[in-house]
């Protein structure tokens, strides 16, 4: 009955979310933004066509960048819409344990983020079309830009549960993709380095996103960077029914 | 059905609740009366399993709401303040969220939605988008979604707030039709429809029950036999300047 009652609320929300993406014009506006941002970022800065090379490097180079904006912008919503409205009270009143509540909401984006991206399946198109690109690369690149979308999801939700104002939601969910993405550039690095000691500055590199994206673009699919991106998941929508669970103690 | 025991809830220095204890049975309609910032919501909100009290318990049949949340709420409709609803689904969809929420599908959904919708009579508006409804609608709408799974206790947050006469009266008979088989505890302060609509008042004030009373028992404490001066006598400390005009 547990177990059941959980995949029903689980189920509920889910089919509540993606409806509510679609219902208004938020999914069709983000899928519209993406499908004409990332090929313009390809095709512009990547320099598709002068690189002489069938392949999709110059999308997945590019890629991080703009799900590090469109991803929190897709996550904004999650929880601080329901705190504003009020709806959190009706959520928290059904017999749903937060953390199918809150998983349900995740998958829901996370689905939305997966169809963003199957609207470059064109440019993969193009590219087996002008060459001979290595398929089993883009496919694994494809699962990495997957992965980083859902792990920028997962934190932007989680920051989303900490404010009943999106823009603010928003706004921390670009700060902390961006933190993850940059962890292991010398930007980031550097400016830790005075202030933090030598061991710290190395793990924090070792946090960062965009080296283990990159092992998928080179068609290596690591279980290390797998466990690296569902850990954020995991890590970022439990931390979100956490918090939404921990609004029962006080507070609205 | 429901029994509350000193339940304490604070916020900060201010005391929501102070030592709230009650029981209701099947059949009472209890109206939870007090001034704004009384301590009714919250109280309510614990009931529910939405908010946890610093202390006290509430058993909703056999089901401690701390220890088995999910099953007491299972047995709880709520009506939040305000009838909150998701403004991007329609009242139908939104009644058919809570309603899967809690482990329904199919034909027998399709059904307690119909139903509950019939019930609220949300009428042709049941198919509209939230946002796009007034406010009675809204409100019904999401009184449906507190009624379409035949809750054995049902929580409403002042339920006729913001409606107009005619709707105040459709909400008051639905109160009463639901009120054989079903605790309800409804908060409100308009003190005229209590006398229409509950058999047990309950006044609250800085989170603390001042008279727990038929409303017949309430309104014999003044005069005046009226219930709000009642109300006025026991939740003023000193009588207001129109009282002594």
């Amino acid at each position: 009955m547990t177990a059941g009652s959980s995949i029903a609320g689980l189920h509920a929300v889910f089919r509540r979310e993606l409806g509510s993406y679609f219902t208004t014009p938020l999914a069709f506006v983000f899928l519209a933004a993406f499908a004409f941002a990332a090929p313009a970022f390809a095709f512009n800065v990547g320099r598709f066509f002068d690189t002489n090379r069938a392949d999709l490097a110059p999308l997945f180079a590019y890629l991080p960048w703009l799900l590090m904006i469109l991803m929190p912008a897709l996550a904004m919503r999650a929880w601080a819409e329901e705190r504003d409205r009020g709806t959190i009270e009706t959520l928290l009143s059904l017999p749903v344990p937060v953390w199918a509540a809150s998983l349900g909401k995740f998958l829901a984006a996370w689905v939305v983020a997966g169809l963003a991206l199957a609207l470059t399946f064109p440019m993969w198109i193009a590219v087996n079309y002008l060459g001979a690109p290595d398929n089993m690369a883009i496919a694994a690149g494809y699962l990495g830009a997957f992965l980083l979308a859902g792990a920028y999801l997962a934190i932007g939700q989680a920051l989303s549960a900490t404010t009943g104002n999106q823009v603010v939601a928003f706004v921390l969910g670009v700060l902390a993709a961006f933190l993850l993405t940059m962890a292991g550039s010398p930007f980031v690095t550097g400016a830790l380095s005075s202030a933090v000691p030598a061991w710290l500055v190395e793990a924090i590199a070792h946090l960062s996103a965009l080296e283990r994206f990159s092992a998928f673009q080179s068609g290596v699919i690591g279980v290390k960077d797998l466990v690296y991106f569902l850990s954020f998941i995991a890590g970022g929508t439990a931390a979100a029914g956490l918090l939404i669970g921990a609004s029962r103690a006080g507070g609205r | 059905m429901l029994t509350v025991e000193k339940l304490v809830k604070r916020f900060g220095p201010r005391v929501a609740a102070d030592t709230v204890s009650f029981s209701l049975q099947p059949g009472e309609v209890l109206g939870f009366l007090g001034p704004n910032g009384a301590g009714k919501s919250t109280t309510m909100r614990m009931i529910a399993g939405r908010l946890e009290p610093d202390s006290g318990r509430v058993l909703v049949g056999k089901h401690d709401v701390a220890t088995e949340r999910r099953a007491a709420q299972r047995l709880i409709g709520y009506l939040p303040e305000g009838a909150p609803a998701y403004p991007s689904m329609t009242p139908r969809s939104f009644v058919e969220f809570c309603l899967r929420a809690r482990g329904w599908s199919g034909r027998e959904m399709a059904l307690a939605s119909a139903e509950a919708l019939d019930r609220a009579r949300l009428g042709d508006a049941a198919g509209q988008r939230i946002a796009t409804l007034s406010k009675g609608y809204k409100r019904r709408a999401a009184l449906a979604a507190a009624i379409a799974h035949d809750p054995l206790l049902l929580i409403l947050d002042e339920p006729t707030d913001g409606l107009d006469p005619n709707q105040k009266d459709q909400v008051r008979a639905l109160i009463r039709d639901m009120a054989a088989d079903k605790a309800i505890i409804v908060s409100t302060h308009i003190l005229e429809e209590v006398p229409a609509v509950c058999s047990r008042t309950i006044v609250i004030d800085k989170g603390r029950i001042l008279a727990d009373e038929s409303p017949e028992e309430m309104a014999a404490r003044t005069r005046t036999g009226r219930l709000d001066d009642a109300f006025r006598a026991l939740t003023q400390t000193v009588p207001a300047e129109a009282d002594a005009a």
